[in-house]
């Protein structure tokens, strides 16, 4: 099987700092990864890189493109970097607020990568976007709403319907479930996982709840000081870790 | 350095060519750019005219058109036929503008983009890489908010297929007259941008399948000339909800009432107050 993207190396210094380094991977159709680690220990860093925000300083990430092959997305040109964001990949911010405009209805948000992409028929955007809220269980009569009205749960529900409005097939997201209260992150999980095996979406998912990857990830890679330490399947590693500081990481899970 | 400025932004129909905008004698927002603009291309055998929304007689158009007499030594003319260069605020005029004249813009922000996206070095990016969902996005709040486009100025264009331009706030009722024969420079003081349409520019108004653009106007004929194919200006004319909608266009309706038009109260142009 071919793999949908392919990271080898992947290396972002901050100066004599290290972000991350010498990660390397294979992704796989339909699959989802997960990254944990602690504050500072390079995942979201990593994200970036592979996510075309940052560029790395060695390394290679490359990605399947439905036309043109295993493509190598750091030298890639911009155009085409900026082209496979809007529509084969998604990414999914810890805060809605930096993955959606606030100021535009939530039908606008949902429209705007369709538009991007050349839609111009108002009533046929009109209808994938009440479409997409449905299925994030946003009530549609809510379409002409701005984000600003909705809750976080809500938000964030509505960022990831914005992303996945135009079908792509990676979807990267850093830590979608932050900063929601624990009821609401058990019906995004449920959706998330959902959308998942519907759309048959391959996902990475950046990380330090160990609950949210148990749930969603196939496989983990656990990351402490910029290096990843352990990969592996995900209740493997869970279970049986094997590296210190994922025992230690595992063991500082509160037990309810 | 100007017309260096405006010999690019001709050569590059569409694409705000970055200027060192210059000191003048007058504050910004009264029309920099466009004097500007207008200093850079007037020569002694030039017949300037100036108009503010249409009228030639308000207290901008005069000052500018004064400024020009005293300092260029240019002859200043009211007829729009007769001039060569056209220094307008937020109109083109009715009389179709043909080769040999130059229409020059004053332009308070050129970016069509910005009030979407506030940063400049995205809307760079977002012109290089021809990148405008987002001005769609703009066109669909408005349906979805108000049933239709309820843009009336201001409404973005593209430009030869390449870029998207603000047509300055000219009604748009004036997008489609866009496309004409005279040269058409925007000058925008404030912000430093120059841009350009040569003649005969294919100039598209943005719009859905579904929702087309429509050149909208005031649904009534002048009061003054009678003319039902004008852009109307609305006029209070007393405190007890009495209004008149006249051309806003001032030299076309003089010349449409000296030719013996003559609409609802219109009167011979001596006697009436313009």
């Amino acid at each position: 099987m071919k793999p949908l993207l392919s990271v080898r190396d992947v290396t972002k210094r901050y100066g004599a700092r290290i972000g991350c380094a010498d990660v390397s991977f294979d992704l796989y159709p339909g699959e989802v990864m997960g990254i944990v680690g602690e504050s500072g220990s390079g995942k979201s860093t990593l994200l970036n890189c592979l996510a075309g925000h940052l560029a790395p300083d060695a390394g290679l990430v490359r990605f399947d493109t439905r036309d043109g092959g295993m493509r190598d997305t750091i030298t890639m040109s911009e155009p085409e970097r900026r082209m496979l964001a809007r529509t084969d990949w998604a990414f999914v911010h810890q805060n809605a607020r930096d993955g959606l405009r606030m100021s535009v209805s939530a039908g606008g948000n949902v429209g705007e990568r369709l538009m991007a992409v050349g839609a111009r028929n108002y009533g046929t955007i009109r209808a994938s976007a009440e479409d997409w809220l449905g299925r994030v269980e946003i009530d549609t009569t809510r379409i002409d709403d701005r984000p600003s009205a909705f809750s976080g749960g809500m938000q964030q529900r509505l960022q990831i319907a914005r992303n996945l409005v135009t079908a792509p097939r990676l979807v990267f997201m850093d830590e979608p479930t932050g900063g929601l209260d624990v009821s609401v992150q058990a019906r995004l999980l449920d959706l998330l996982r959902g959308l998942v095996r519907d759309m048959g979406l391959s996902a990475i998912v950046v990380t330090h709840d160990l609950a949210v990857v148990r749930l969603l990830a196939h496989r983990l890679i656990v990351m402490k000081d910029g290096h990843a330490v352990e990969a592996g399947l995900t209740d493997q590693v869970l279970d049986d870790p094997q590296h210190a500081y994922t025992q230690l990481l595992v063991s500082s899970v509160l037990q309810v | 350095m100007i017309r260096r400025a405006l010999l690019k932004a001709l050569a590059v129909p569409g694409y705000q060519v970055p200027f060192a905008s210059r000191e003048m004698p007058m504050p910004y927002g009264w029309g920099t750019g466009g004097v500007q603009v207008s200093a850079a291309v007037l020569t002694p055998d030039d017949r300037l005219k100036v108009i503010d929304q249409g009228a030639d007689d308000t207290t901008n158009a005069v000052s500018i058109r004064k400024f020009f007499e005293r300092t260029a030594q240019v002859e200043t003319t009211e007829r729009t036929a007769d001039a060569t260069v056209i220094q307008t605020r937020h109109r083109i005029p009715e009389t179709e503008l043909v080769d040999g004249q130059i229409l020059v813009y004053q332009v308070p922000i050129p970016e069509p983009l910005r009030f979407l996206e506030p940063r400049e070095t995205e809307t760079r990016k977002m012109h290089e890489l021809e990148e405008y969902g987002l001005m769609h996005v703009k066109l669909y709040e408005d349906i979805a908010r108000h049933g239709t486009i309820a843009t009336s100025y201001a409404y973005p264009v593209k430009v030869e297929n390449r870029y998207v331009m603000d047509p300055s706030p000219i009604p748009k009722f004036d997008n489609p007259k866009m496309r004409m024969g005279a040269i058409q420079l925007f000058g925008a003081g404030r912000e430093q941008r120059i841009y350009a349409l040569p003649p005969w520019t294919d100039v598209v108004s943005l719009d859905f399948e579904d929702h087309p653009f429509d050149p909208s106007k005031a649904d009534h004929p002048c009061a003054l000339c009678g003319a039902e194919d004008s852009y109307l200006d609305e006029v209070i004319v007393d405190d007890a909800g009495g209004r008149m909608f006249v051309c806003s266009d001032t030299d076309f309706c003089r010349a449409r009432r000296d030719a013996g038009h003559r609409g609802a109260t219109g009167r011979p142009a001596a006697e009436g107050a313009a």
